[in-house]
């Protein structure tokens, strides 16, 4: 709670708007910002405000505005930084994700205010009405945060952290209890139970990616040479669909995007059209171009024109793009009704669509089979993990659990295997809001006969 | 009149730790207690330490408490256990000659000058200004003093019960005390009740052993003390046998005359301490139970048998005996029984040991409704030492979490209170990486030295094995090497860290041997040399969680505040904060249904 460390998270609420504002407070701020942000221009270290891009890596990922303010001049009194960014969850998500990467951590509810309130930037009444607000907000957020777990993941949080506890009571009881004649840990046991605890970890954590999917969409990636008809494919799933809902302009992408509603899924569509191509290299068709984009996507849609194309290409590319992601790709041949060559893909029989973007024939079945493809599992079950800080909590667990896991194989003693389950307990029990101290005793003896 | 600086009422465990700290720090002190052929009296097991408790002996030790040294000196057998559980977890534990330790206590106190003896019973308190400045006897008389530390042990109303016999005292065939319960009592002070039990001696020359299996003690015994207290040379055994279906069904069968079940005995015991019925009543499913027959000293053919803690009419106790193999023709010399005492709420004290309500007044031991020597004998240290410091306007003395096992027990006590008999475990600790038995000295005897607890050669003792410890560390973290298996070259301190490796592997390489001869590392210095290779991270990863905590501690509360006044609180969390007064946001946050976002709200209120 009182930890120095440098904080980050977004000042303005969660969803789309005009612009969105992350606020980072802490002595590193101003260098763990420098890893991913590049000013326009030479920084005048005199002026407060600087306009330039987020980049991850080499990609832009947005444009944004700066406004840093010096220790103890800030509304915590540390170093803080203010990035105004555009307001899509999608690009305020990614901009907190690369500073995470970069070693700070999410502020916890309220930790902004306390700062303030310890480095005495405000006085008691105005902290008291602050901390009015932050109860009232809290409790607003503890209602989402309701939402968001009522359904499997809140429960299976629980379960999974009364397994640990029922765990951690059999290895405490043989460190306190040694003397008294108890049972004895089965580590092959455990070793089966943290296999499977990784497993639904991971299970939670890729659901996050889902989470994240049905809230922002579904990234549907239209690629393929030039002149096959991506944008007409494009325009046709569009106008399939009239409630166009935005279409994220001013992001300094190099793509086009749309969303539409298929059965009540929100599906971003993604056209790399937009991408220059500096050589006209076929054999890459844009593909190294656009990797980045199809690493992101949940489905792929792999355009070509059937009236020009070179099946032996179409098949490597395919296994290439297969191999390196593992995504849904879609293999469409465009442009079927004027073709006369459609009789002769016996090599990938069964393996494409035969469309017209142009006359809007076949985009019906297109979209079911999209729509098919999909793991509706997410759809109907509330079991996402939704909240960054959440996922930043079961990576952590999750690395700990594999701690565990390669402890028990390489023989480590029973003190710190417990040091280590307690460390997954921590974790686990800051998102379901758990204490565990307690827990523990109680369930030793609950369970277990004790004492001479 | 008297007059004394500090007065201790009780020489028990934590009466004997009490008188021995203040005098020793230099105040005038007077121990009272109703019987001084009884000072350091162990009621029940004729044994000390064990897991968890063992680490308090030391830390009592690494303290300047006399615990460990008269252990050191009166024990009978040794064993580290938890040996294969890691360093973290060794625990020491040993059986002791019962009467030559209670003597060795006498001897001790005897041979520092200003502590006075007085035996009479205290039946109240003197008191002005809420503020204790004497006490009275049983005789009437009014002894005054600055400060006074209570340690009636289970003697406050004492109940012993042995089937339907109600027989008041404070241990069998010993008077209890009645009258300053009640003065308490109108004194505005939470009185509760607890009940523990103890287990029946035997005739050793009665009991076959060849039906039992021995434990004997360890081939290498260790001792309590940092000291060089003499090592153990001769050891006893202690012998495991098991109930049976059949003891089961007698005992049961006089459970109706049990004062545990026909409602005689309502009060709280000690869960994980269960008499023999208890175990039975609760655990049906079990067929067997263990017992230990431990030998009572050196001189005596009395045996404890421990396991078989019961309240059972004598009849039921020594049939049931009678079936255990082994026992089969046991002459009873004491019979087991129950007792039922006034315990006051540890809520009602600053971590200090001092009450709230009343100033200078200090209590220790099992009216704070704890269980076991160790935990009384560290209680009666911390109080007697603060009592000290009080009457000398000094800051009180307080252990964290992070620093001893003394640390999580008095906090646990005055933050949670307790409402059975509180018995000290590892798992109550949340850094026990930290709090080992191997480092009582470097954690506590810096402290000891300040508080004029200690002579310097203890810091002496402690600076020459860090330095050693510390330069042979960094000579493994130096020298680069193959060793068997491993053909790869590397450093050394890389391959102790392997679990595989043990220090002991490392003599094969003839330099690192030569290395140990040479700078005389005892072989406690190579544990601890390993320990800090093999756990620096965990111990780093604990240090860190530490600081956060500390700086929690750092922030203190108001001694009396409304806190109904902050609105952001929860309703529950502003009862408890009413009631409590933790005196830091640290403490407040180990309060149950105190919840983060609680602490939030409070460190915004109370930081300045």
């Amino acid at each position: 709670m009182l930890d120095k460390d440098t904080i980050v998270a977004l000042a303005t609420s969660d969803g789309h708007g005009a612009i969105a504002v992350i606020r980072i407070s802490g002595s590193e701020a101003f260098s763990t910002l420098s890893n991913i942000f590049r000013p326009l221009k030479k920084v005048n270290t005199k002026e407060r405000i600087t306009l330039g891009f987020i980049l991850d890596k080499e990609e832009r990922v947005d444009q944004v505005i700066v406004t840093s303010f010096k220790a103890p001049k800030s509304y915590t009194g540390e170093n803080l930084i203010e990035v105004s960014c555009h307001g899509s969850p999608y690009i305020y998500r990614r901009i907190l994700h690369l500073l995470i990467k970069t070693g700070i951590r999410m502020a916890n509810p309220g930790e902004f205010t306390m700062r303030a309130f310890l480095n005495r930037k405000m006085d008691l009444a105005q902290a008291e009405a602050v901390s009015d607000l932050i109860a009232s907000e809290s409790q607003v957020d503890y209602k989402l945060a309701l939402t968001q777990f009522e359904g499997e993941t809140y429960k299976n949080i629980k379960v999974l952290r009364r397994k640990f506890i029922d765990f951690a009571s059999i290895i405490e009881i043989s460190i306190d209890f040694s003397e008294e004649n108890v049972e004895r840990p089965n580590y092959s046991k455990l070793s089966t139970f943290l296999l499977q605890a990784k497993e639904h970890i991971q299970h939670l954590l890729n659901s996050f990616h889902l989470g994240n999917a049905i809230k922002e969409g579904i990234q549907v990636v239209i690629i393929g040479g030039p002149n096959v008809g991506k944008s007409t494919l494009l325009n046709s799933l569009v106008k399939y669909d009239r409630a166009i809902v935005s279409d994220i302009p001013g992001t300094t992408r190099d793509f086009i995007e749309e969303t539409i509603f298929f059965n009540g899924i929100r599906l971003r569509l993604i056209d790399t059209a937009g991408i220059r191509h500096t050589k006209e290299n076929i054999e890459t068709i844009g593909i190294q171009l656009t990797y980045d984009k199809v690493s992101n996507a949940q489905v792929i849609l792999y355009l070509f024109d059937a009236m020009h194309y070179n099946t032996t290409k179409i098949l490597k590319e395919f296994s290439n793009i297969d191999r390196k992601f593992s995504i849904n790709i879609i293999i469409i041949a465009n442009k079927y009704d004027v073709s006369s060559k459609k009789l002769f893909l016996n090599e990938l029989a069964g393996k494409y669509y035969n469309i017209s973007a142009k006359n809007k024939e076949g985009i019906d079945e297109l979209l079911e089979n999209i729509y098919n493809l999909l793991d509706k599992r997410y759809f109907k079950s509330n079991t996402v993990i939704l909240n960054v800080r959440h996922l930043e909590l079961l990576k952590k667990t999750l690395s700990t659990v594999n701690n565990i896991y390669y402890g028990i194989e390489q023989g480590s003693t029973d003190d710190l295997i417990a040091s280590d389950i307690r460390k997954a307990l921590y974790f686990l029990g800051k998102i379901s809001g758990e204490i565990t101290t307690n827990d523990l005793l109680v369930n030793i003896f609950s369970k277990f006969c004790i004492g001479k | 009149m008297m007059f004394y600086d500090v007065i201790v009422v009780g020489g028990g465990h934590a009466g004997a730790e009490a008188a021995a700290a203040s005098a020793r720090m230099g105040s005038s002190v007077l121990l009272i207690t109703m019987n001084l052929h009884t000072i350091g009296e162990m009621s029940c097991n004729p044994s000390i330490g064990g897991i968890a408790t063992g680490q308090i002996v030391r830390e009592i030790d690494a303290l300047g408490g006399f615990s460990g040294i008269i252990a050191d000196h009166t024990m009978i057998q040794f064993r580290m256990l938890n040996r294969s559980k890691g360093p973290a977890m060794w625990s020491p534990r040993a059986q002791l000659d019962r009467l030559r330790f209670s003597d060795n206590w006498r001897m001790v106190l005897e041979s520092i000058p200003n502590i006075s003896f007085c035996q009479d019973s205290v039946v109240e308190l003197l008191i002005l200004n809420e503020k204790v400045y004497g006490v009275k006897t049983m005789l009437g008389v009014e002894i005054k003093s600055k400060a006074v530390i209570l340690t009636n042990g289970t003697f406050l109303n004492g109940f012993i019960h042995i089937g339907e016999k109600k027989i008041s005292g404070g241990r069998i065939s010993e008077k209890s005390t009645t009258g300053l319960s009640s003065q308490l009592k109108s004194l505005g002070f939470d009185v509760g009740r607890m009940k523990t039990g103890t287990s029946p001696r035997v005739d050793g020359r009665s009991l076959n052993y060849s039906e039992m299996v021995e434990q004997p003690g360890d081939d290498y015994p260790k001792k309590f003390s940092y000291l060089d207290t003499p090592p153990l040379v001769n050891q006893y055994s202690c012998y495991i046998t098991y109930t049976s279906e059949k003891v089961h069904e007698i005992l049961r069968s006089g459970f109706d005359r049990s004062p545990n079940f026909n409602g005689s005995i309502n009060s709280k015991g000690p869960r994980y301490c269960p008499s023999i019925e208890d175990k039975i009543y609760r655990f049906s499913d079990r067929a067997r139970h263990q017992i230990f027959a431990e030998p009572e000293g050196l001189n005596t053919t009395e045996v404890y048998v421990n396991g078989f803690s019961t309240s059972l009419p004598q009849e039921f106790q020594f049939d049931a005996l009678h079936q255990i193999p082994g026992f089969e023709q046991a002459k009873i010399l004491k019979p087991g029984y129950a007792i039922e005492y006034d315990y006051f709420s540890p809520l009602q004290l600053n971590h200090s040991l001092e009450t709230k309500k009343i100033k200078n007044l200090f209590f220790s031991g099992q009216i704070n409704g704890t269980t076991g020597y160790e935990v009384a004998a560290a209680q009666g240290l911390i109080a007697g030492i603060n009592a000290h410091l009080k009457i000398h306007g000094k800051a009180p003395f307080v252990l964290l979490r992070n620093e001893a096992y003394i640390g999580v027990l008095i906090d646990d006590l005055v933050t949670k209170g307790t409402d059975e008999p509180y018995r000290m475990f590892t798992a109550r600790a949340e850094y026990r990486i930290l709090l080992r038995q191997d480092n009582a000295d470097e954690r506590l005897t810096p402290s000891a030295i300040d508080l004029g607890l200690v002579e310097n050669n203890r810091l002496k003792k402690l600076e020459e094995k860090l330095n050693k410890v510390e330069k042979c560390v960094s000579y493994l973290n130096r020298e680069i090497r193959t060793l068997n298996k491993i053909t790869q070259p590397t450093r050394i301190a890389t391959l102790l860290s392997r679990p595989e490796i043990s220090y002991e592997d490392l003599f094969f390489l003839p330099e690192i041997k030569e290395y140990g001869k040479y700078n005389k590392l005892k072989e406690e210095e190579w544990q601890q040399v390993s320990i800090l290779i093999k756990y620096k991270a965990y111990i780093e990863r604990e240090r860190e969680m530490a600081i956060n905590l500390i700086r929690l501690e750092k922030i203190r509360l108001p001694k009396f505040f409304d806190y109904k006044k902050i609105q952001a609180l929860s309703v529950e969390a502003q009862e408890k904060l009413n009631t409590h007064f933790p005196s830091s946001i640290g403490q407040a946050s180990r309060i149950s249904g105190i919840s983060p976002s609680d602490i939030n709200t409070l460190l915004i209120y109370m930081k300045r």
